[in-house]
C-alpha cells in the first residue's frame, strides 16, 4: 500500500534525516549499486598508540588511539602517492559511530566491531586490553570494520561516517546533534521488550532463528578451539624439554653425543614453532568472532521487523475496536462487554447530546486510526523490502567469507604439517647418527 | 617335594589342578620368590656351591671367553630364537596367575632337541634373573618388567598390563639369549626346556635359605666396610651411572608428559567435530564445506589416536626399561665393590694374623682371582651394555621420529584434499580466490 509516486518516504527510525538525504539513501539502495565510498577512497587503520588523559570524571586514564589514514583512489593511481590525510580515533568513538548507524539504518545488518574485551582466550594471551597482540588484532579488526562500512551501498554514503573519517574535531558533537541517542534508547527498549507478533514474515522468523543457531554454534566452537590451542601449546613446548635433556645427556656420552646434541636443537625448534602456528590460528578465531557478532546484528534487524509488524498489528487492532465501539454507539446495542456499557446501564443512559459528542470523537479517532494503519503498513512493507535486500547481501557475504576462512584454516594446517614433517625428518637423521 | 605345587604349569583349560596338601611348600615357595630379590642383589659368589657349568672353569679361562664376545650376537650367527607369547590366566583355589608360552628354536648342540615349548609364569623369570645374578654378580642382566605397577591402580590381570609385561619378558629373554655368558648357562637352558615339574625341583636345588641368609649378612657387612682403593675406571662408571640415571629418568618423564598432553589435545579436537556437523545443518551453501571440515578433523583425530598409541607401545616401554637398567647397573657396581671390600678386609686380616698364614694366603689368592675376574667381567659387559643401550635407544628415537613424520604426512593429505575440493568448488561457482 505504498504511495508510489512520492520520493519523500520516511526512513524508519530516523525522522531527522532531511528529505534530500533520505532521497539519497533510497537512491543508493535501489538504484546506484556499486558507487560506494571505497571505490573513491583508500582507507586504512595504520597505527595504534597509547595515550593518557583525563576522562569524563576527571581521572587519569590510559587508552589506545588508532590512526585512520585516507587517500583518494585516483591520487594513488596517478603515481604521485601523496601523503594521506589522517586522524586519530579511539575505540569508544568507533562504538559511537556504530551505535549511530544502528539507529539510522535499522534495516541494515551493520558490520560489527572487534570485541571490546578479549574473550575465548587461551592461556598465553592475556585478557589485557593493553597487550600488544590484542591491540594489533584490534587494529586489524577496526580497519576491517571501516572497509565493510565503506563498501556498503547504503552505509557508505552516510555523512556522519564520512566525517568520522575526515574530521577529527567536533565529530562527536555532530553525531549527538542528530539526536540519535533518544531514538537509541527507545529502540533499545523496544528490542528488549517481549511482545507477540501474530503474522511475522516467515523469512524473518527463520532468519532470526538462524541467527540464534549461528551464535550458539560459533560460541561453542570458539570455546573448544581455545582449549585445543592451549593443549597444542603444551604438546609442542614439552618437546623443548627433550632438547634440554638431550643436550645434557650428550655431555656424558661419547659416540652418541653428536647425534643427541643436534637432535636436541631440532626439538627446540619444534617447541618454538608453535608460537607462529597459534598466532595464525588466532586469525581464524577472529574471522569466526566477526560472524559471531554479525549474528547479533542479523537478529537485531529481524527484531526490528517484528517491532514494526507489532506496531502495525496494534494499530489495526485499535482501529477495529474503535470501529466496533462506533457501531455499538450508533445502533445502541452492546455487542461486547464494556465498562462504559455497564456503567451507563447502572447509572442510566446518556443523553442524545452526549452520544453525539462521543460518536463525533470516535469518528475522528477512526479517521486518524486509518491513517496510522496506512502509515504503519507502508512502513512495514518498506522495511521488509529494504531489510531483506540487505539480508540477502549479508548471506552472500557470509557464505563467501566463511568459506574463505575455512580455506585459510586448511592452508594453516597444511603449513603446520609441512613444518612438522621437516623437523621430524631432521630429528630422525640426527637420531640415526646416535 | 613330591606333592604337586601351585607352580605346576598345566596346559591351559585344565582346571583340575591338584590342591596341594602340604601348604608349607607354598609358603617357602613364595618366600623364596620375595627373598630372591634381596639375595640376588647382595649375594657374593659362594665357593663350591655353584650349579652353573660355566662356573667350574677357572677364572683365567673366563677372562679369555670375553675376547670372543665381539663375534657373538650377530644376526647371521644367531643360533637360538626365543619368543614369549600367548598369555593365559590360570585359576586355582589359592591364587590366580598368568602363564606365558616360551618357545625356543635352536641349532645349538647342548640342547637335546631343536624346538621347545614350555609355559612359564613371572615368578619363573624372576628366579632365572636371580640365578644369573647370583652366578655372575658383576655381569649386567637386562631388567625384568616390574612386579607391581603402583600408579594408576593397574590390575595384574588387565589386558594392557599383561601385554606390556609379555613384551618386556620377551625382550628380557632375548637379551639373555644374545648374551655370550648367560645364554650358555644351565639355568637358562633349563628355563627354556624343562617341564614344570623338572623346573620346580631344579629351583629347589639352589643354596639353602640359611646359607643365603649368611651371604646377605656378609654382603651388608662388606658394603658397610666400604672399598678403600677403588680403581678410577669404576669410579668413572659410577659417575656415569648417576648421570645417566638422571637423564633417562627425565626422558621417561618428558615422554610420558608428551603422551598425556597429546591425549588431552585429542579430547578437545574430538569435541570440534560434532560442532561443525551441527553448524552445517543450519547452512545451505556452507553445509558442504562445514561437513567436509568435520570429516577432516575426524580423520586427524584418528591419526592422533594412532600416534599416541604407537608412542605408548614403543618409546615409553623402551625408555622405561633403561630406567630399570640403572638399578641393575648400580647393583652391579655395588657388588663389585663388595668383592673388593671383602678382599681388602681379608688382606688386612692376613697382615695382622701370625698363625694359619698359609691357609689364609690360599684363600686370599682365590679372592684376588675372584676380584680380578669380577672386574674384567664387569668391564667387558659394560662395553657390551653400552653398545646395546645405544642401539636400543637409537632405534626407539628413530622409530618415534619416523612415526611423527608419518603422522604429519597423513594429516597433510587430509587437509590438502580438503583445500583442493574447496578451491575446485569455488572456481566452479565463479568465485576464484587467490591464496
Amino acid at each position: 500500500m505504498a504511495d508510489s509516486g512520492s520520493e519523500e518516504i520516511a526512513v524508519i527510525g530516523n525522522t531527522d534525516l532531511t528529505p534530500s538525504e533520505s532521497e539519497n539513501n533510497l537512491k543508493n539502495t535501489m538504484v546506484e549499486k556499486g558507487t560506494n565510498l571505497l571505490k573513491r577512497m583508500e582507507i586504512n587503520v595504520a597505527e595504534a598508540e597509547k595515550r593518557t588523559g583525563k576522562n569524563a570524571v576527571n581521572m587519569q586514564e590510559t587508552y589506545t588511539v588508532y590512526l585512520i589514514e585516507t587517500r583518494p583512489v585516483d591520487a594513488a593511481s596517478e603515481g604521485t602517492n601523496p601523503v594521506p590525510d589522517s586522524l586519530w580515533r579511539r575505540y569508544s568513538e568507533f562504538e559511537l559511530l556504530r551505535n549511530y548507524l544502528l539507529v539510522a539504518y535499522p534495516f541494515v545488518v551493520v558490520p560489527p566491531l572487534p570485541e571490546k574485551r578479549a574473550e575465548f582466550v587461551w592461556h598465553k594471551l592475556t585478557a589485557d586490553n593493553m597487550d600488544p597482540d590484542f591491540v594489533e588484532r584490534r587494529r586489524v579488526g577496526l580497519e576491517n570494520f571501516l572497509l565493510r562500512v565503506a563498501s556498503h551501498q547504503v552505509l557508505s554514503n552516510d555523512k556522519i561516517f564520512y566525517s568520522f573519517l575526515t574530521e577529527e574535531n567536533g565529530w562527536k558533537e555532530t553525531v549527538f546533534e542528530t539526536g540519535f541517542q533518544a531514538k537509541a534508547d527507545s529502540r533499545l527498549k523496544a528490542l528488549n521488550a517481549t511482545f507477540r507478533v501474530k503474522n511475522p514474515d516467515k523469512r524473518f522468523a527463520d532468519m532470526k532463528h538462524y541467527g540464534d543457531e549461528l551464535q550458539s554454534v560459533i560460541s561453542q566452537l570458539l570455546r573448544v578451539r581455545a582449549r585445543a590451542a592451549d593443549r597444542l601449546y603444551g604438546v609442542y613446548k614439552v618437546h623443548g624439554n627433550y632438547g634440554r635433556v638431550f643436550s645434557e645427556w650428550s655431555a656424558i656420552e661419547k659416540e652418541m653425543g653428536d647425534g643427541l646434541q643436534s637432535a636436541g636443537h631440532h626439538m627446540d625448534a619444534y617447541a618454538a614453532s608453535v608460537d607462529d602456528i597459534l598466532e595464525e590460528e588466532e586469525h581464524y578465531a577472529d574471522q569466526l568472532k566477526e560472524y559471531l557478532f554479525y549474528a547479533d546484528a542479523v537478529r537485531a534487524v529481524c527484531r526490528k521487523h517484528e517491532l514494526t509488524q507489532f506496531e502495525l498489528e496494534m494499530a489495526a487492532q485499535d482501529l477495529t475496536s474503535k470501529k466496533q465501539q462506533r457501531e455499538e454507539l450508533a445502533t445502541g446495542t452492546v455487542r461486547t462487554f464494556s465498562l462504559k456499557g455497564m456503567t451507563s446501564k447502572l447509572f442510566g443512559q446518556e443523553t442524545p447530546e452526549q452520544r453525539e459528542a462521543k460518536l463525533k470523537m470516535l469518528e475522528t479517532q477512526i479517521e486518524e486510526g486509518e491513517e496510522l494503519v496506512k502509515e504503519r503498513n507502508t512502513e512495514c512493507d518498506e522495511y521488509v523490502k529494504s531489510a531483506w535486500v540487505d539480508i540477502e547481501r549479508f548471506k552472500e557475504q557470509k557464505d563467501h567469507d566463511l568459506r574463505e576462512a575455512l580455506i585459510s584454516y586448511a592452508i594453516m594446517q597444511i603449513s603446520m604439517c609441512k613444518k612438522g614433517i621437516q623437523v621430524w625428518n631432521n630429528a630422525k637423521e640426527c637420531f640415526s647418527k646416535m | 617335594m613330591s606333592d604337586p605345587v601351585v607352580d605346576n604349569a598345566v596346559p591351559s583349560g585344565n582346571s583340575s589342578v591338584a590342591i596341594p596338601t602340604d601348604i608349607s611348600g607354598q609358603i617357602l615357595d613364595l618366600d623364596e620368590d620375595d627373598d630372591l630379590e634381596v639375595f640376588s642383589k647382595g649375594t657374593t659368589l659362594t665357593e663350591g656351591s655353584s650349579f652353573n657349568a660355566s662356573m667350574q672353569t677357572s677364572p683365567a679361562s673366563m677372562i679369555n671367553q670375553y675376547k670372543f664376545e665381539e663375534e657373538e650376537g650377530d644376526a647371521d650367527t644367531k643360533d637360538i630364537f626365543v619368543t614369549v607369547d600367548n598369555p593365559e590366566s590360570f585359576v586355582t583355589a589359592i591364587e590366580t596367575y598368568v602363564t606365558y608360552r616360551v618357545m625356543t628354536k635352536t641349532t645349538r648342540s647342548e640342547f637335546d632337541a631343536s624346538e621347545f615349548e614350555v609355559r612359564r609364569r613371572y615368578q619363573d623369570f624372576l628366579w632365572l634373573k636371580g640365578r644369573l645374578e647370583e652366578a655372575h654378580p658383576t655381569l649386567i642382566v637386562h631388567p625384568l618388567p616390574e612386579k607391581f605397577v603402583m600408579k594408576g591402580m593397574v590390575e595384574r590381570f588387565n589386558e594392557d598390563f599383561i601385554e606390556t609385561r609379555r613384551k618386556a619378558l620377551h625382550r628380557f629373554l632375548n637379551r639373555i639369549a644374545e648374551h655370550p655368558i648367560f645364554s650358555s648357562t644351565d639355568d637358562f637352558k633349563i628355563f627354556l626346556t624343562a617341564e614344570s615339574g623338572e623346573l620346580t625341583s631344579h629351583k629347589k636345588q639352589g643354596p639353602s635359605f640359611l646359607s643365603r641368609m649368611g651371604e646377605t649378612v656378609k654382603a651388608v657387612a662388606a658394603s658397610v666396610r666400604g672399598v678403600r682403593n677403588r680403581p678410577e675406571e669404576f669410579t668413572d662408571m659410577q659417575e656415569y651411572v648417576e648421570a645417566f640415571t638422571q637423564k633417562i629418568g627425565s626422558l621417561d618423564k618428558v615422554s610420558q608428559r608428551i603422551v598425556r598432553e597429546k591425549k588431552e589435545h585429542l579430547e578437545e579436537l574430538k569435541e570440534c567435530v560434532p560442532i561443525y556437523t551441527l553448524w552445517s545443518q543450519s547452512e545451505e551453501e556452507l553445509a558442504e564445506p562445514l561437513k567436509s571440515m568435520a570429516d577432516c578433523l575426524d580423520s586427524c583425530c584418528k591419526e592422533t589416536e594412532e600416534q599416541v598409541k604407537e608412542h605408548n607401545d614403543l618409546l615409553i616401554p623402551a625408555l622405561h626399561e633403561y630406567v630399570l637398567c640403572t638399578e641393575t647397573l648400580k647393583a652391579v657396581l655395588r657388588r663389585r665393590d663388595n668383592i673388593q671390600a671383602d678382599f681388602e678386609a681379608k688382606t688386612e686380616a692376613l697382615a695382622m694374623k701370625k698363625a694359619d698364614k698359609d691357609a689364609m694366603r690360599d684363600e686370599l689368592d682365590k679372592m684376588e682371582d675372584r676380584l680380578e675376574w669380577a672386574n674384567n667381567a664387569l668391564k667387558s659387559d659394560w662395553t657390551r651394555w653400552q653398545k646395546v643401550m645405544r642401539t636400543d635407544l637409537r632405534s626407539a628415537f628413530v622409530d618415534t621420529a619416523e612415526r611423527n613424520v608419518n603422522y604429519y604426512e597423513k594429516c597433510l593429505a587430509v587437509w590438502e584434499s580438503f583445500l583442493h575440493s574447496q578451491r575446485t568448488e569455488a572456481e566452479g561457482n565463479g568465485k576464484v580466490d587467490c591464496s
